[in-house]
This record gives C-alpha cells, structure tokens and sequence, in this order.
C-alpha cells in the first residue's frame, strides 16, 4: 500500500473543491503532477499544492492508494469524487460532498463530516467517527437518484433527510437523528440506534428504516401492521420487538418502518388494533 | 465601425441559390455590402463554410414557465455548469439554461436569432425581461391566443375583424410577433378537469369548436397580413392516433387563400403524428402527415426532434402535461394564466430502450427525411420538450448522414425500429439543405427579410464552420460536422465578432422584433371600449396597466407588417 499524506497549509475561510483527491486520480501520477493539479477555491482556480503539502508516494493503481489527509478539511468538497477503489483517510473533519458518487473503496473520517456525505454513491464503504449533516446518502438538490449501494456507518448524530431517495444499499447511524430519514426512499435499509426526531419515511415507496430509539411520531399516511419480534438490516439480525409500519399510503408505497417497542410507548394505542 | 471581408469560404446562401461557391464576403456597419475598401479587415475563411447566422424558429428559451422549471430543476443545472470567462458570465445549462448561457450556448453554434414561441400575453413582460437580457442574439416572442376569452367569444359571435383588431392590439402591447395557437379550446376544458378530444369538440361555455378558432384566427393572420404563419401547436397533443388530428387541423385552412407565405405553422410534429390506438402499440404517422405537406403549399411544419437524454417538458398545454406526468411520475407544475392560457412543465427522460420514445426519435427524422422541400421544414427540438438546443449539431450529423442514423438505429428499442419506415429511408441533406432548414426557410417563415441571407443589404449575421467541403463528405465524416457545427469557427453579428473557435469572444446585445399590425382605426376604436369595459370583469390588471411600453425592451425593431407580405 502507498501512502499519500496530504496536509492543508491552513484554514480555508472560502470552500475548495477537488475532485482531485481521490484514489483514482493520483495513482501513477507524481507528486508534482499531484501539486500542479488545478482545483476551485471559490470562483479562482488554483494549483493543489499552493492549498495543501503534498508527500509520501502514489501508488500505480488506485487500488494501492491510500491518500491520508491530516488536519481539518472542512471546506474541502467533493473528496473521494466517484473513487472507484482505494481508501480515504481523513483525520480530522471533511467538508460536502464526500464520497460523492463514489464506486468502490472506502472512506474513513475520524472527525466530523458535513452534508450530502456519500450522495448519489454506487458502491464502498464510508464511516464517520463523528457526527454529519443532512441528506447522507441523498440526491443533488432537485434529483430523484440517492444512493444506489454501499454502505454508510456514522458513530455520531446526523441531520435531517437521511438516505433522501436512496434506491439500495444501507446507512447506519449509531446516534441520532433529525427529521424526515428516508424522505422519498425507493429501497435500502436505514438503521438508526438512537433516537430520529419524527416525520420518518415520508414519501417512501420501499425499503425500511428501523429506528431502536424513541419516534416522535409517525406520520398518519403509515399504517399499522402488526408486532414484529426482531427486524433485519442486511445480514444482521436485530432483537425487538418492533411496532411495524407500511406506507406512504401517499404515494401507495410498501415501505417499512420498524420502531423498537421498548422505546416507544407513545405507539402503544396501535395495538387496539390488533385485537380484532 | 469596422469593415470586414471574409474571404474565400465556401458560401451557402439558399435564398440567393448560392450553393458552395467560393465567394467574398464584405461587412460595413453591420450590413453586408456590395464591396469595402482596401483597409478592411480580411477574415480568412479558406477551407471553411460560410453561412448566414442561423435563425431558431421555436425554442422556449424565457418567460414565465422557463423560469418555473429552472426553479424546479435544481438537478439539471449541477451537472453543466458554465465557468465565467473574459467575456462570458458564467451560468449553467443544461435543458433550461440560465439566461445568458442561452445567449452563448446559441452563439457558439453560429445561431444569432432564436424566437421564443408561447408566452402567455400576462406575463410577456416577464419574457421581456429575460430576452431583454440574453445576449447577442436577436429574439422574438409569440403570445398565446387559443384558449384567450376575448378571442373565443369574438369567434362566436363570427365578428372577425373585431377579432383582428383585438390580435392587433394585443400584439402590439405585449410587443408580440405573430399568432400562437397552443391546444385551442383544450385549456380552457383543462380549467374544468377536461381536455378536447379532436377539432370538432365544444369548448364548455363558449360554444365554439377548436375548428373555429383555428380558422378565425388564420383569416386574422392573413387579414393583418402578419410577417409569420399561425405557429400551431395542434389538439391532442402526446396521445396515440393523434397524426390525424393533425393532418385534419392543416386541412381545415386550406380554403382561406394565401398571401404568398403558408397560413399555418404546425410545430413539434413528433409529439402530434402518431398512429395506432394505446401507448403498446403506437406508430409513426410520419409518412402520412409528410405526404400531407408535399402536396400543400399552405403550411410548414418543424418536427421538434427527440434526442435521447434528460428533458424537460414545457408547454402551455396543461392537460397534455397532467396525462404526461401521471406517465412519467416524476415532477409536475401546473399554472392557469386567468382569463388567457394555462401551462404546464414536467420533468422527463427519454431511453433508447423505451419503445415510444423510439417511436418518437424515428417520427421527427422520417418527417424530416420525407419532407421533400426543405424550405417546409425546419429544424427543431422544441427545446427543451424533445432535447435541449445545444443538440442541434447531432441532429445535423443525423439528416446528413444515413451512417449516423444506423449506428442508432442499431441502439435503439428492438420492435420500434422493426415498426419504423426510417431503416428504409436513403435521402441524406446536403449543406445547402442543412443551410435551410436551419436558417433560410425560417427566416423566410418568419418574414425576415434582412436576416438569413447574404445578399446585400442583410444584416451581418455570420456563421463560420470548420468544414471544407471538397475534402469533407458529411455522410461519411459525420462526426467531423456533428463537431463543427457545435463549435463555430466564428460567429459575427452585426459585424462584430462574437465567438472565434467556440468560444464568445464578445458579448453584444441582440434586439427584440414585434410587430404592429394596421387595422381600421374605427374598428379598433369599438374594440378599445369592448376591451375597457370588460378588463374589470376578466382581469386583475386595469387596462391601462396592461400593455408593456417600447421603451421596456431594451433593444427592439417593429417588423412593420407590410414587409411580410
């Protein structure tokens, strides 16, 4: 494996995008190739290595890369731009559009990510040690696609509209989270162990979000289905019991919502319905 | 200002029969001349085609619903955007660009005159605003009038000089250019949940067919003898079996005489030629409709060309959006423009492996190939509904070459391309044709005398395309013109240089064209006080409020009415 260790040489106050630090692009290229890389800070263009310092070595094949990026980079954008193999490391925060329609590989962050980590991603494996912002694992603004595969794992608490029209894959996240998971969700799996402030699955049309902590609510377009012992996410099998949910009648949507019983005696009125 | 001479290119100049002569070319003060002098600036054109600037004749470049989608479609501007350059702002594209991007994107192409062909008379001023700031070409704009109330009831009561007064007045202050017919009668059903079903289907509550309308306003047209033909958009709009619609919207003019230019302009045929009886089973009514205008000089059509990419749909026919949307499932905006039109946008895709849309891709080529005069069709892709403007250059790699047709016939839905008669097909478009759908008949459509020619006296729209034509045969090379024609050597507009290989090197600033149509002073006196009287009732604008004032545009000319004929 070959190490590509690059630092910022200070704070960015505007955002910098580049593409450019992915596997795929700096395997065979040279550190001066790397250096002389133009990318956008703000409206100028400027060269890579007048942001950044740039050592060790590129490895021949992305496959070999690792770049390690050390220090915060949280206005950095797009890192990891549709990478296809190879791994990420990023020691301190990251900035939008991680792992953007990202293919293979992986990503590892050990600070803190900001919004639309892993949007549009195909393939790979991306986990945050910290918390994120909104829509991970969602479309652009406007679009329908979300991500299509992969896997996403957050150690921390996440924004709102998580896995926004994710059409497969699954997104883990260890904490909590904001409003409106798997907003226009089409399949895939959502595991959220904390708590999720409400508004769950509005608009979906399959696939499931299991919530193990408190749900403020579930939206009236869901309809109650039956108690359900343990739930599924992936191989993994998750002792319950869960309340489950299908909807959004909405949009004449199966999806699944699975909300642990235990935390959840605000949904205790379902069960009259089981009676008949 | 300057002089120019472009020397030694290969000139094709359909309306003055020059096909592929080696000619000079002189510019003074953004007209071309009969010769300058010897100080002028040479352009060194060897081994390049030069053609008039092309003219677009149906592109939905601004206005109201434009500027909805661009709003509801996030998504397909974060994939195209445009860099600001020396001269160029930036901006994005892709199918509803931003308002300057239309202006370069059109520019680089070698267009220099684009016409913006349905905005609703309320809310021109909005489209003013936008073509006010487009840059570099010229530009234009057609109000709605077939779902109108005023023209509607004029229809019944059968007063048509009434009803031209009103047109008259209308396009004078919305600074129209000609007559747009958008689903007649149908909208307003779509107001109560309906739609019209054929030509002959009552509008409820006004008693008059889409027949009527359609011929009331084409006796109109030639009564103010307007620079353009009615520029239709017939019924039935997106519906299987809908080709003879069409064809019986053609046939229901055919008696009114013409004055020397065709009465009616049918648009995007693609979406309105089509057999058969449910979506499974549609084919293409292209032969049909194209045997229709080889034997009828009163009207053109443009065939509004599919390209296989993401679109969006956007007209102002509402029912047609709505049956569209609940096909497509993906986003919808619907608006009714109170007592004149409604629109409707939806955004769409178009898949190679989708038996329609083949169908679709297949109707607008076999129309375009089957057509035999080239100067009764022109080339479109009604953007952004049937693919955005800047596929133009394809398109051309597609008519001039049958290679290029095949390498997608190939590529295409398997059952749509054994149902099309486009395999068969082996006429290929010359230059000189390209030259004419592209810019010489629809300058010559729209009434432009002083554009879409080199003659003298033509203002010095100039496009400049890396093709040499001895050496380059487009049915083989088609790439190689599909390339040129994208990116223009050069671009001159009123004789000032605005793009060189590809790229604006100059922004100037296009006008807009209207017209202001002469009718009998007393009629238009009676209309007035119709209109005064019944504004209060139907419109939540006061009359005098109403019209948009010269000054508003930036920069305009008033085609005057008698140079169309």
């Amino acid at each position: 494996m070959a190490n590509l260790i690059i630092t910022p040489l200070r704070d960015f106050k505007i955002p910098v995008t580049a593409e450019c630090l992915s596997p795929d692009f700096v395997a065979g290229k040279s550190l001066r190739d790397i250096e002389l890389t133009e990318v956008w800070e703000g409206n100028r263009r400027v060269k890579l290595g007048s942001l950044f310092r740039v050592y060790g070595e590129t490895g021949s094949a992305p496959g070999d890369c690792t770049i390690r990026i050390s220090g915060n980079v949280d206005a950095v954008r797009r890192i990891g731009f549709e990478m296809t193999e190879g791994s990420i490391q990023v020691e301190g925060n990251a900035g939008m559009y991680l792992g953007e329609r990202m293919r293979g590989g992986s990503i590892v962050v050990a600070g803190n990510a900001e919004s639309w980590l892993g949007t549009q991603m195909r393939n790979g494996q991306i986990e945050v040690k910290g918390n994120v912002g909104d829509s991970v694992g969602g479309s652009v603004r406007g679009g329908t696609k979300g991500m299509r595969g992969g896997t996403i794992t957050i150690h921390g608490d996440c924004g709102t509209e998580v896995g926004a029209w994710m059409r497969n894959g699954t997104i883990r996240i260890k904490g909590n989270c904001d409003l409106y998971a798997g907003l226009h969700m089409k399949n895939g799996t959502i595991l959220v162990e904390g708590n999720s402030a409400g508004r769950v699955g509005a608009h979906m049309t399959k696939g499931k979000v299991i919530v193990l902590g408190r749900m403020e609510g579930v939206l009236p377009s869901f309809q109650f289905e039956e108690i359900r012992s343990n739930a599924k996410a992936g191989d993994e099998k998750i002792p319950g019991p869960f309340y489950v949910f299908s909807g959004d009648v909405n949009e004449d949507g199966e999806g699944k919502l699975f909300a642990r019983v235990s935390d959840n005696p605000d949904l205790k009125w379902n069960e009259r319905f089981l009676e008949r | 200002m300057a002089e120019f001479l472009i020397r030694n290119g290969y000139v094709f100049d359909p309306l003055n029969g020059i096909e592929g002569e080696k000619l000079d070319i002189s510019v003074r003060d953004g007209w071309i001349v009969e010769k300058v002098s010897r100080t002028a600036r040479v352009l060194d054109a060897s081994g390049k085609v030069v053609m008039p600037g092309g003219v677009d004749i149906h592109s939905h470049i601004a206005g109201s619903k434009a500027n909805c989608a661009r709003m509801m479609r996030p998504e397909d501007h974060s994939k195209d955007p445009e860099p600001k350059t020396r001269y160029a702002r930036s901006g994005v594209g892709h199918t509803i660009p931003s308002v300057f991007t239309t202006g370069y994107r059109y520019a680089r192409m070698g267009y220099t005159t684009v016409f913006e062909p349905a905005t609703p008379p309320l809310k021109t001023r909005h489209t003013h605003e936008e073509l006010n700031d487009i840059p570099i070409i010229d530009k234009g704009c057609f109000p709605l009038f077939g779902n109108n109330w005023f023209v509607m009831e004029y229809v019944r009561q059968g007063r048509i000089e009434e009803l031209a007064a009103y047109v008259a007045w209308m396009l004078e202050a919305t600074k129209g250019y000609a007559i747009k017919i958008v689903n007649p009668g149908g909208i307003e059903a779509w107001r109560w949940g309906g739609n019209v079903r054929g030509l002959d289907d009552r509008v409820p509550n006004f008693d008059v067919t889409p027949r009527e309308i359609v011929r009331a306003l084409c006796q109109v047209n030639s009564l103010l003898n307007l620079p353009h033909a009615v520029h239709i958009h017939p019924n039935c709009l997106a519906e299987p079996g809908n080709y003879q619609t069409t064809i019986d919207t053609m046939e229901s003019v055919r008696d009114i005489p013409i004055r020397g230019h065709p009465i009616m302009h049918v648009t995007h045929v693609q979406f309105t030629g089509r057999k058969g009886w449910s979506w499974p089973d549609v084919r293409s009514g292209a032969p049909e409709i194209a045997d229709y205008v080889n034997t009828h000089d009163h009207v053109t059509i443009d065939p509004g060309q599919l390209i296989f990419t993401n679109v969006t749909w956007m007209t102002a026919d509402g029912p047609a959006m709505f049956a569209l949307f609940k096909l497509t499932k993906t986003k919808w905006f619907n608006a009714d423009v109170e007592s004149e039109t409604g629109a409707g946008v939806v955004a769409a895709t178009y898949k190679k492996s989708n038996y329609v849309n083949a169908i679709q891709w297949g109707i607008a080529l076999e129309l375009a190939l089957l057509v035999k005069n080239p100067w009764k069709i022109f080339l479109t892709t009604d953007h952004p509904n049937g693919g955005p403007f800047t596929a133009y250059p394809r398109v051309i790699s597609w008519l001039v070459s049958k290679d290029a047709r095949k390498k997608l016939l190939d590529k295409i839905n398997k059952t749509a391309k054994r149902r099309l008669d486009l395999p068969g097909i082996d006429r290929e478009y010359t230059l000189y044709e390209i030259a004419t759908i592209t810019r010489a008949a629809t300058a010559k459509s729209l009434g432009l005398g002083f554009k879409g020619h080199l003659g003298v006296g033509a203002d010095a729209d100039i496009a400049i395309y890396d093709i040499d034509p001895p050496e380059v045969d487009p049915a083989k090379e088609y790439k190689a013109v599909r390339k040129a024609f994208a990116r223009a050597a050069f671009t001159i507009k009123d004789g000032r240089i605005v793009v060189k290989n590809g790229e604006v090197v100059r922004a100037v600033r296009g006008r807009t064209f209207w017209t202001r149509p002469q009718v009998p002073e007393e009629t238009m006196k009676t209309v007035i006080k119709q209109l005064e009287s019944k504004f209060d009732d139907y419109y939540t604008v006061r009359f005098a409020n109403y019209p948009i004032e010269e000054q508003y545009l930036s920069a305009s000319r008033v085609i005057a009415t008698s140079e169309g004929a």
